[in-house]
C-alpha cells in the first residue's frame, strides 16, 4: 500500500470561542478523489485553507509528499505541489488569462517575463487535461465555468499534484457540473489527487473514491464511497436521521405582485411573474443569470428599461422607500455589504428602513421609542450580541440575518403580529449560515407564507428550493421560465433549464 | 493675435519651456501611478515634493554632487513612502487622511529644517544646478537638464515594469485582486509597501528637479500645488505610463502658454484668468474621462490576509 | 512581526490613546528643537505660555481658534459623510469676499440698508458662496464619479486666483496703497468684542453654538442618521432607504457654507476686510483639527483652541528662542500621526513570530 501523498494530523483552528477545527486527522492518497463532507459551517473551508496557507492552525501538524509543510504560506503549498480552486475565485477581470496563470511563477527580481514559453506551456497543459482555453482574453469577459477552468489550470500550470476544490459546482449548472467531474477523473487517471468539497450528497457519491465528513470541527467518519448510502451519509453529515420534509399545502391567495416583461438591459429580458399572497415562488438557477438583477428590481433599487413591475395593482417606482411603505420585506444577498450598515450599532439597524417614518417626528429621531423596538426585535428573533449599542459588524453572519429579517418581517409595528409584509423577497437567505441558522429562516419563510404573505425565493440552493417552493421558476441568461408547481420539474428538467434549454416564457 | 500665437508655438524657447515645466509633473504623475496601481492612494505626494526639493537642493548645498543629491531626494521620498506604507497597509488607517497627514508632517519638517539651517537668510542661498545639455544635437532638448532627460526614459522604463516583467504584473494584481496575488503565493502587503516605497521615490526626486534644475534655491511655498495636479494627471492618463506623458505635456503646455498669452495680449484679460487656465482645464479633463476611468479595482481597498 | 486584528476593540488602548499620543509628540517634537540649538523646556515653556499663560495670550488663542472651528466643522461635517472636502481655504476665501460684497459695497446697490438686515445677509451670502463654490466637486461626484479630492483642491487654486482678480478690480480699496485689499466692512457690521480691549469677537460664539449645533444635527436628527450612514456604507444605506446622493450634496453644501462663513467671520470680527494673505492655511489647518477630533463637532472645538494655542504660542516663543515658528506645524502634525497610530493600536495587535 503506498503511503499517502498528504498527512494532516491534529488540526486544530479556533476563531474567537469558536472551534472551526478539532483535532482533525486525514491522509489523502495518491490518484483517488477524496470528498469532504459536511453542512455549511461543519469546517471543511477552514481545514484547506490552512491547508493551502491562509490560516495557521492552533495545533497539529501537515506532511506533504513525505515532507513537513511549513504553515501559513501559500507559497510553500504551492512549491509542495497542492493547489487550490477557491470558492470565490481569485482573479483579476482587468487582466487576461496568461496574467492571471502567471503571476507568481517567477521570480520577482526577473527583468523580463518569460512570456512566449509561459504561452506554450498553457497550451499543452491545457491540451494534456482536455480543458480548452484563451490565453489573451480578459477574464472579465469569460463566463462563470470559463472562469472556474482558469482556476483549474492556474493550478495545474504550476504543477499541481493536489488539487483541492472548494464547493465547485454551487456557480454551475448541472451540465456543466458533469464536464466538471470528466475533467476530475482525467485528472486523477494521470496521478493527481483531487480533495472535493462539498454539501451535495448526489455529487459526492458519483464523483468521490472516498469521503471523509465533518461536523461541527470535528471527523466523525472516513469510509469508500461504495460502502455509502446517501441516508448514511446524511446521518453521519447531521447528527440524527433526517426527517423528510413534508411540503405544506399552502393557501393560493390573490396576485400580488406582478412582473411584465421587465428587462434591465444587460442582465434580464422579457421577465414575467405573478407573486400570490401565501405561496412561495422559487426563482433557482446558476449564481450570475441575473438573480442579481431581478432582486434589485423587487427591492426597488432599479427600475426595469421595460416592462412594468405591479404591486397590488400599483405600478411601483425605483425607490426603496416606496416598496418598504407598500409592505415589501426584503432580505438581501449581501448581508455584511448592504444588509446592515456595519459601523452603525444594532439599533440604528433595526430602525433604518423606518427611519423617517415612524421613528421619527419633524426631523428628530425618536431615540427612545426606537431603542424599545430594537430591544423587542432582537428578544423575538433571538438576535444574539453584546446589546443593541453595539456595531452591527459585531454580530455573526447568522445572528445578523435573524436581524435583517425579523425587521423586514416586523416592518414598523409596534406588535410582531400587527404587521404581515404583502411580499417577502429573499435571495440567498441561508447562504454562509450553520445548520440552525438555515433551519430558523426557512421557519420563519414558512410562518410568514401561512400568515398571507408572498414569498419569493432566489436561491442557489437546489436542495432549498425543492424544500420549501410551491412553485419554481429558473432563471438562464436572464429569462425566466414560467413557475410552475414544483411536483410538475424533475431535476434534469431543472438542470436542463438552467443550462438554458427552456421553452418559450408566457405570463404565469 | 493668430500671428503671435502661431509664431510661439514654432519658438524653440515655448517647447523648452513646456518640458521644462512638465519634468517634475512626469516624475510625481509616475509616482503616484505605482502607488495607484498598487492599489493605494497616496495624497503625501504634495508634502513629499517639498522635502525632496529640500534634501536634494541642501546636501548639494552640503558639497554632494547634483547627482548625490538626486539620489538624497529620492531616499527621502523613500522614507516618506514607508511611513505612508506602514499606515496604510498593514494598520490600513484611511489613505486620505494619512497622505494629508503626511504632506503636513512633510512640509512642515522641511520648512522647519530649512529655517533652522538658515536662520537669518535674506536671499535665499543658491547651488550650481544641473548644466543644459548643449552637448545633444536635439533641439529643444539640447535647453534640457538630465534629468528631464531621465524623466523621459523612465516613462517606457516603468511601462516595461509594469507590463513585461514579473514584478510589474504583482504590482498590477495588488491593485486589482489582492486575494488572487496571495492565493499564487505572493505577499500582498510587502508588494505594496514596496510600491508606494519607489512611487515616492520619484515623488522625491520630483521636488530635487524644482531646487536643482529649474530653480537653484528653496523656497517656501516652491511646490505651490504641483503634487495635487500629479494626483489628476493619474486619473486623466487612466494609470497609464504613456498617458501619463501625455497628460503631464498636455497641462505644461497650458501652463507656457498662459504665461506667453498674457505678454501677447496684453490688457486684454486680467492675469489671474489666464493662471487660472491650467486648473480650469485639468478639472476638465478629469470630468472628460470621467465616465470611461478604468479604475484598478482594489484602489482604496485594504487587504487582510484570509480575508476573501 | 506582523499585525493581528483583535477580537474585539480594546477599550484600554482607545482610552490611552490620546496620552501615547501627546506623550510621543512632545518627545518628537523636542528633538526637533534641541536640533535648533535651543533649550527644550524653556521652549515648550514659553509656548505654552504663549498660548495659554496669560489673559492675553488666552484671547489671542481664542481669536485664532475662532475660524479653525469653523473650518474644522467643515472638514468633519464633509468627513463624517465619506466626502472628503479639500477645498476649505478656497470656500473661506469666497465666503469673505460675499461678505465684503454685501456689507461693503452693499451688494453693488449702493443702497442704504439697517446693519440689522445687513448682517444676517452678510453670513447668509458667505455661507451661499462657500456652498456654492462646494457644489461643483459634489455634483461632479455624484453625478459622474469623479473624486472629489482633486477637484476640491484645483478649486481652491481657482478661487484663490478669482480673489485676486476682484482685489485687482471690482472690489479694490481705493484708499489702500497700491496693496491688494478689499473695501472695508461697513463699521457697524463689524462683531462686537467678546472681551475687552482684547481681539476675541463674539464670532467665538457663533462658532461655538454651531459646534454644539452640528452635534446635535448628527445625533438627534433624521439628517444626521442619513449622513453617518452614507459615510459608513453607502449601498447598504441606499438599500434601506436613504436618499445618497441628495444626502451628499446637501453635506457638501453645508461644509461649503461653514467654510464660507468662516470666512465672513475673520471679516466681521478680525481684519474688516478682505486681503490675499488672511488665511494662513486655516482651510487645511481644520482637516487636521477634525482628524484630531475624531470628526466630532464637539471634539473639533476643543482640537481647534489646542491647535490655535500652539500656533500662536509658537509665535509668542520664537520672539524668545531661535526655534522656528514652523515648529507648531511640526508638533500639530506628529500630534495626528501619533493619534492615527495609536487608535489604530486599539484595533490591531503586534505579533512576533
Amino acid at each position: 500500500m503506498t503511503s499517502p501523498v498528504l498527512r494532516m494530523t491534529g488540526i486544530t483552528k479556533r476563531f474567537g470561542a469558536l472551534v472551526a477545527n478539532d483535532a482533525i486527522t486525514l491522509d489523502v492518497n495518491g490518484g483517488e478523489v477524496l470528498a469532504l463532507l459536511g453542512e455549511n459551517g461543519a469546517g471543511k473551508s477552514t481545514l484547506v485553507s490552512i491547508l493551502f496557507g491562509h490560516y495557521v492552525a492552533d495545533a497539529g501538524t501537515i506532511e506533504a509528499f513525505g515532507q513537513p509543510l511549513p504553515p501559513g504560506d501559500p507559497a510553500a503549498a504551492l512549491a509542495a505541489g497542492i493547489g487550490m480552486v477557491h470558492q470565490h475565485f481569485t482573479l483579476a477581470e482587468n487582466l487576461s488569462v496568461l496574467d492571471n496563470i502567471m503571476l507568481g511563477t517567477e521570480s520577482l527580481w526577473r527583468p523580463i517575463s518569460a512570456r512566449r514559453a509561459a504561452r506554450a506551456r498553457l497550451q499543452d497543459t491545457a491540451q494534456r487535461f482536455g480543458l480548452a482555453v484563451a490565453p489573451d482574453a480578459r477574464v472579465g469577459d469569460l463566463s462563470v465555468g470559463e472562469r472556474q477552468r482558469v482556476e483549474i489550470l492556474k493550478a495545474l500550470f504550476r504543477d499541481a499534484r493536489v488539487l483541492i476544490l472548494d464547493e465547485p459546482t454551487a456557480v454551475l449548472t448541472p451540465q456543466e457540473s458533469e464536464s466538471l467531474f470528466a475533467t476530475l477523473k482525467h485528472l486523477v487517471a494521470q496521478g493527481l489527487s483531487v480533495i472535493f468539497i462539498s454539501h451535495k450528497l448526489d455529487e459526492v457519491l458519483r464523483v468521490s473514491d472516498r469521503i471523509a465528513v465533518l461536523r461541527g470541527g470535528r471527523m466523525v467518519a472516513t469510509l469508500p464511497a461504495r460502502d455509502a448510502g446517501k441516508n448514511k451519509l446524511a446521518e453521519l453529515m447531521v447528527g440524527r436521521p433526517l426527517a423528510r420534509t413534508l411540503a405544506k399545502p399552502h393557501l393560493r391567495g390573490d396576485v400580488v405582485c406582478e412582473l411584465r416583461g421587465v428587462g434591465v438591459t444587460g442582465a434580464l429580458h422579457d421577465v414575467s411573474l405573478a407573486l400570490r399572497a401565501g405561496e412561495i415562488v422559487a426563482v433557482a438557477g446558476v449564481s450570475g443569470n441575473g438573480q442579481a438583477a431581478l432582486a434589485d428590481v423587487l427591492c426597488g433599487l432599479r427600475a426595469p428599461d421595460a416592462g412594468s413591475v405591479a404591486l397590488e395593482g400599483i405600478t411601483m417606482r425605483a425607490e426603496p422607500r416606496a416598496w418598504i411603505g407598500a409592505g415589501v420585506a426584503r432580505v438581501p444577498e449581501d448581508r455584511h455589504a448592504v444588509g446592515v450598515i456595519g459601523d452603525l450599532p444594532v439599533w440604528e439597524n433595526a430602525i433604518a428602513e423606518h427611519y423617517r417614518k415612524p421613528f421619527a417626528s419633524a426631523g428628530l429621531v425618536r431615540r427612545a421609542s426606537s431603542r424599545a423596538y430594537a430591544r423587542r426585535l432582537v428578544e423575538r428573533y433571538d438576535v444574539r450580541g453584546a446589546g443593541i449599542d453595539a456595531p452591527a459588524r459585531s454580530l455573526s453572519g447568522g445572528n445578523m440575518q435573524k436581524l435583517i429579517l425579523g425587521r423586514a418581517l416586523t416592518g414598523a409595528a409596534a406588535r410582531a403580529d400587527d404587521y404581515v409584509p404583502v411580499l417577502i423577497v429573499a435571495n440567498q437567505p441561508t447562504w454562509g449560515l450553520d445548520i440552525g441558522a438555515v433551519g430558523y429562516v426557512h421557519q420563519q419563510l414558512l410562518d410568514a407564507c401561512a400568515r398571507g404573505s408572498a414569498v419569493l425565493l432566489i436561491s442557489e440552493d437546489l436542495d432549498e428550493i425543492l424544500q420549501l417552493a410551491d412553485r419554481i421558476a429558473v432563471i438562464h441568461a436572464g429569462r425566466l421560465t414560467p413557475a410552475r408547481p414544483a411536483r410538475e420539474w424533475t431535476l434534469p428538467a431543472i438542470g436542463l433549464a438552467m443550462a438554458g434549454a427552456i421553452e418559450s416564457p408566457h405570463a404565469a | 493675435m493668430i500671428d503671435a500665437i502661431a509664431a510661439m508655438l514654432v519658438n524653440a524657447d515655448f517647447w523648452s519651456a513646456v518640458l521644462r515645466i512638465a519634468t517634475p509633473l512626469i516624475f510625481g504623475t509616475l509616482g503616484v501611478l505605482l502607488c495607484e496601481r498598487a492599489g493605494v492612494l497616496n495624497l503625501g505626494i504634495e508634502g513629499i515634493m517639498v522635502a525632496g526639493a529640500l534634501m536634494g537642493w541642501l546636501a548639494v548645498y552640503l558639497g554632494a554632487s547634483l547627482w548625490a543629491g538626486v539620489l538624497v531626494a529620492a531616499l527621502t521620498g523613500a522614507v516618506f513612502g514607508v511611513l505612508h506604507g506602514v499606515l496604510t497597509v498593514p494598520l490600513a488607517l484611511s489613505q486620505h487622511v494619512a497622505g494629508l497627514a503626511i504632506t503636513l508632517f512633510a512640509t512642515s519638517v522641511s520648512y522647519y529644517a530649512y529655517r533652522v539651517s538658515f536662520p537669518n537668510v535674506t536671499t535665499p542661498p543658491t547651488v550650481q544646478t544641473f548644466a543644459e545639455m548643449s552637448w545633444l544635437p536635439l533641439a529643444v532638448l539640447d535647453k534640457q537638464t538630465p534629468l528631464t532627460l531621465l524623466a523621459l526614459v523612465l516613462v517606457p522604463v516603468i511601462g516595461w515594469v509594469l507590463y513585461r516583467t514579473p514584478v510589474g504584473l504583482a504590482i498590477r494584481m495588488v491593485g486589482e485582486n489582492p486575494a488572487a496575488a496571495e492565493g499564487q503565493g505572493l505577499n500582498v502587503n510587502a508588494i505594496r509597501i514596496g510600491a508606494i516605497v519607489c512611487g515616492s521615490a520619484l515623488m522625491g526626486v520630483a521636488g530635487a528637479f524644482l531646487t536643482l534644475s529649474a530653480f537653484n534655491a528653496f523656497f517656501i511655498n516652491m511646490v505651490n500645488g504641483r503634487g495635487w495636479i500629479c494626483v489628476a494627471l493619474v486619473v486623466f492618463a487612466s494609470w497609464r505610463p504613456g498617458k501619463a506623458l501625455a497628460g503631464a505635456l498636455l497641462f505644461a503646455f497650458f501652463d507656457a502658454l498662459q504665461l506667453r498669452v498674457q505678454q501677447v495680449a496684453g490688457d486684454g484679460l486680467p492675469y489671474q484668468v489666464y493662471l487660472m487656465l491650467p486648473y480650469v482645464l485639468s478639472i476638465v479633463a478629469l470630468i472628460l474621462v470621467a465616465r470611461r476611468a478604468a479604475y484598478p479595482q482594489a484602489l482604496m481597498r485594504p487587504y487582510r490576509k484570509g480575508e476573501r | 512581526m506582523r499585525l493581528e486584528a483583535r477580537a474585539e476593540l480594546s477599550r484600554s488602548m482607545l482610552v490611552a490613546a490620546p496620552f501615547v499620543a501627546i506623550a510621543a509628540t512632545l518627545a518628537i517634537a523636542a528633538a526637533f528643537v534641541a536640533w535648533a540649538g535651543a533649550p527644550v523646556g524653556r521652549t515648550y515653556a514659553l509656548i505654552f505660555d504663549g498660548g495659554f499663560g496669560s489673559r492675553f495670550a488666552w484671547s489671542e488663542t481664542l481669536t485664532r481658534a475662532t475660524p479653525l472651528i469653523l473650518t474644522g466643522l467643515a472638514a468633519a461635517v464633509a468627513f463624517r459623510a465619506r466626502l472628503y472636502n479639500i477645498g476649505a481655504e478656497g470656500q473661506l476665501y469666497v465666503g469673505a469676499l460675499a461678505a465684503i460684497a454685501v456689507g461693503g459695497l452693499h451688494g453693488g446697490t449702493g443702497f442704504e440698508l439697517p446693519a440689522a438686515v445687513l448682517h444676517p445677509a452678510m453670513l447668509v451670502a458667505a455661507m451661499a458662496a462657500g456652498a456654492l463654490l462646494m457644489l461643483v466637486p459634489a455634483l461632479l461626484k455624484t453625478r459622474l464619479g469623479v473624486d472629489e479630492v482633486v477637484t476640491t483642491l484645483l478649486l481652491n487654486f481657482i478661487a484663490l486666483l478669482f480673489v485676486s482678480m476682484m482685489l485687482d478690480g471690482p472690489m479694490k480699496d481705493p484708499m489702500a496703497m497700491g496693496w491688494p485689499q478689499s473695501v472695508a466692512l461697513q463699521d457697524t457690521l463689524e462683531l462686537a468684542k467678546l472681551i475687552e480691549r482684547t481681539r476675541v469677537h463674539t464670532g467665538l460664539l457663533y462658532a461655538i453654538a454651531l459646534a454644539v449645533l452640528l452635534w446635535g444635527l448628527f445625533r438627534y436628527t433624521t439628517f444626521g442618521f442619513e449622513a453617518r450612514a452614507v459615510g459608513a456604507n453607502a449601498r447598504a444605506a441606499a438599500f434601506a432607504g436613504v436618499p445618497v446622493q441628495r444626502t451628499v450634496v446637501v453635506v457638501a453644501l453645508l461644509s461649503g457654507a461653514l467654510a464660507g462663513l468662516a470666512g465672513a467671520i475673520e471679516v466681521a470680527g478680525r481684519t474688516g476686510y478682505v486681503t490675499l494673505d488672511m488665511s494662513p492655511g486655516y482651510g487645511y489647518s481644520g482637516i487636521v483639527i477634525a482628524m484630531l477630533a475624531g470628526l466630532n463637532p464637539l471634539g473639533v472645538v476643543a482640537a481647534a483652541i489646542f491647535v490655535a494655542g500652539i500656533l500662536v504660542g509658537a509665535d509668542s516663543m520664537s520672539r524668545g528662542v531661535a526655534v522656528p515658528t514652523y515648529i507648531a506645524d511640526v508638533i500639530v502634525s506628529v500630534a495626528l500621526l501619533s493619534m492615527l497610530v495609536a487608535t489604530a493600536f486599539a484595533r490591531y495587535r503586534l505579533r512576533w513570530n
